[in-house]
């Protein structure tokens, strides 16, 4: 059953499944185990970023295409679902809707990307595809009639997941269920689902191919694979993953910007998300994402403890004050990729191995 | 005399001023061993590259059946049957060797792109390439990655994973170079199973003229991108054009008269 559901490519290390199931664990219990809006928050955001990080790692990791048009298909999904709502009225059949559009726009201008350009060499492609992410980002804050511009648009979603509503009368496990749980465990579903079909889909036999087109494009092509084909496909494919994500996060903030969807910060935190989980592995995308969101939101108040408790050393507090996470946030990410080339997971496999 | 399976006609490249390959046109049969000798730089394998389509032609024409492919991607001709190894290997480095030969059998199957199928369930393709390893006695190193072989393990892969295409023409390109002694006859083995099997058409780089004379049923020769001789191996390997190309001297013609 649960070979079955992993499409029969477990985790290779046994670490490596321990770490996987504590984490699955922990963002299904989450409202439960973890109470408070800062954690719930958290919780959401790794569910979302587990699947952007796995769509880019179909693309980067397995098959071999560097692009950074990433986040526009994650902000297609965004202001998708977000101006759908925003203007058409809180109902499911306007999000349903919303979310339809924004998986036809954003798959149409992958394929659209990726006819005229998977042609060209890997760095010309990169320069596109960098291209036409800032054109979108500029349209998004450009045209602040229909998105809202620098601010976004905050809109209401469905009633069911709007925070005051309760759905059950007494608290369970002593904790109010609200449509904010709601919300949260169709976040927590919905990632869940769409990781196990990208999984699916990178062992498919179409997967595969990806690989091998990775590994050596001209022997794949003369082996009879049209690499064309594979690369446009799984371009698209890798897109209408982030458009999900997009949409999920839309859902979960109530809010659609450019700075929460489009920005290259958010471009950049997804890139070193793939490599610290471990590129061309799925599973590094939950490891990555979840080591990276949680630094992100705790490394400051963990300093800010560490800093205290070293008060009347030398240097020690100042360099460990919360206002240098970045630094240590940077510090991290060079010794893991120092030390683990080839990210966690990989890093993890290979000691299983051997 | 049947039709040629292959065939090309004034094939040609030129790379700016150089003209690598010159108007060559023959044609290769089922069942023919077909091996094509000529010094470094001659144009054996830019020809090769021609037909399997990783060139271009700048003029000329190429058949399969007596259908004209000369303007297909490689990937179309590989799926009519042209199955080629590389002289320098061309593997998937970083996947096992078992894989390499696994993604040529399913190149064949119509479920190769298939999105909803997962390559496990696919016994029969795992099995085909374990064949294909058994033959070129590569299937104790299946779960090593192809980066990590020996250069002799390398070109056994390269073979083991033409045969696994199961093409009608195949191209051997120095199958055997960089390989010890002792390596050498499996791979000839197999080439000389594969011709007694009737129905391939095979071509063959080499330069080793004893395996030429061995296993080939026809040799022809290419002098500067050129064909230059043509024809059954005793005599074009007693020929001028060979000595030539060989030896670098027109043999002596004063000598026969003495």
């Amino acid at each position: 059953m649960i070979g079955k559901l992993l499409s029969y490519d477990p985790p290779k290390s046994r670490v490596l499944g321990v770490v996987l199931a504590i984490i699955v664990l922990g963002l299904a219990l989450a409202p439960f185990l973890f109470p408070g809006a800062a954690a719930i928050n958290t919780a959401a955001k790794i569910c979302i970023f587990i699947v952007l990080v796995a769509s880019y790692d179909i693309l980067i990791g397995y098959t071999g295409i560097v692009s950074f048009a990433q986040t526009m298909f994650f902000g297609i999904g965004g202001y998708g679902v977000g101006l759908s709502l925003y203007f058409l009225g809180p109902t499911w059949p306007v999000l349903a809707l919303g979310i339809v559009i924004a998986l036809i726009l954003g798959v149409a201008l992958a394929f659209v990307i990726g006819l005229v350009s998977l042609r060209v060499k890997a760095i010309f492609f990169a320069m596109i595809t960098l291209a036409v992410a800032s054109a979108f980002l500029i349209l998004a804050t450009q045209l602040s009639e229909l998105t809202g511009g620098e601010d976004g648009r905050t809109f209401r979603v469905p009633e069911l997941l709007r925070p005051g509503t309760k759905l059950l009368e007494a608290p369970l496990f002593g904790l109010e269920i609200t449509g904010r749980i709601a919300a949260y465990y169709l976040v927590f579903l919905a990632a869940l689902a769409l990781f196990l079909v990208a999984l699916r889909l990178v062992n498919s036999c179409f997967g595969r191919v990806l690989q091998a087109i990775r590994e050596n494009e001209s022997r794949a092509e003369a082996l009879g694979y049209r690499v064309v084909y594979y690369r446009t496909l799984a371009s698209c494919l890798s897109a209408a993953l982030a458009v999900c994500a997009g949409v999920l996060s839309a859902i979960w903030l109530r809010y659609t910007g450019p700075e929460t969807t489009l920005s290259f910060a958010i471009m950049l935190d997804v890139l070193l998300m793939v490599v610290i989980g471990g590129m061309g592995t799925l599973y590094g995308a939950v490891i990555g994402a979840s080591l990276f969101i949680l630094a992100q939101n705790y490394l400051q108040k963990l300093m800010g403890v560490a800093s205290a408790a070293t008060e009347g050393f030398p240097l020690l507090p100042r360099l460990l004050h919360p206002d240098r996470w970045l630094l240590l946030l940077g510090v991290l990410f060079v010794l893991s990729v120092y030390f683990f080339p080839t990210g966690i997971v990989g890093r993890l496999t290979q000691r299983a191995r051997k | 005399m049947s039709v040629p399976v292959l065939e090309t006609r004034d094939l040609t490249i030129r790379f700016g001023g150089h003209v690598a390959v010159n108007a060559v046109s023959t044609g290769f049969r089922a069942g023919e061993l077909t091996a094509i000798v000529g010094p470094n730089g001659a144009g054996k394998t830019t020809y090769f590259n021609l037909i399997s389509g990783q060139l271009p032609a700048t003029s000329g024409q190429i058949f399969l059946d007596g259908e004209e492919i000369t303007a297909l991607p490689p990937s179309a001709r590989a799926q009519k049957g042209i199955g080629r190894a590389f002289q320098i290997t061309s593997l998937f480095p970083n996947l096992t060797v078992h894989e390499n030969v696994r993604l040529a059998v399913q190149a064949r199957s119509r479920h190769a792109a298939s999105l909803t199928r997962l390559w496990s369930s696919h016994r029969e393709w795992i099995e085909r390439a374990e064949r294909a390893l058994e033959e070129v006695n590569l299937h104790n190193q299946r779960d090593t990655l192809a980066a990590a072989l020996p250069h002799g393990d390398k070109r056994k892969l390269e073979v083991a994973i033409m045969m696994a295409l199961e093409p009608r023409v195949f191209m051997f390109d120095e199958p055997t170079a960089g390989m010890s002694v002792d390596e050498v006859p499996v791979i000839l083995d197999l080439i000389a199973k594969l011709k007694a099997r009737g129905d391939k058409t095979i071509l063959l780089v080499e330069h080793k003229m004893d395996v030429v004379r061995s296993l080939a049923d026809r040799i022809i020769v290419l002098l500067n991108g050129t064909l230059s001789a043509d024809g059954d191996p005793a005599e074009v390997t007693a020929s001028a054009a060979v000595q030539e190309a060989y030896l670098g001297v027109a043999p002596k013609r004063g000598a026969a008269h003495g």
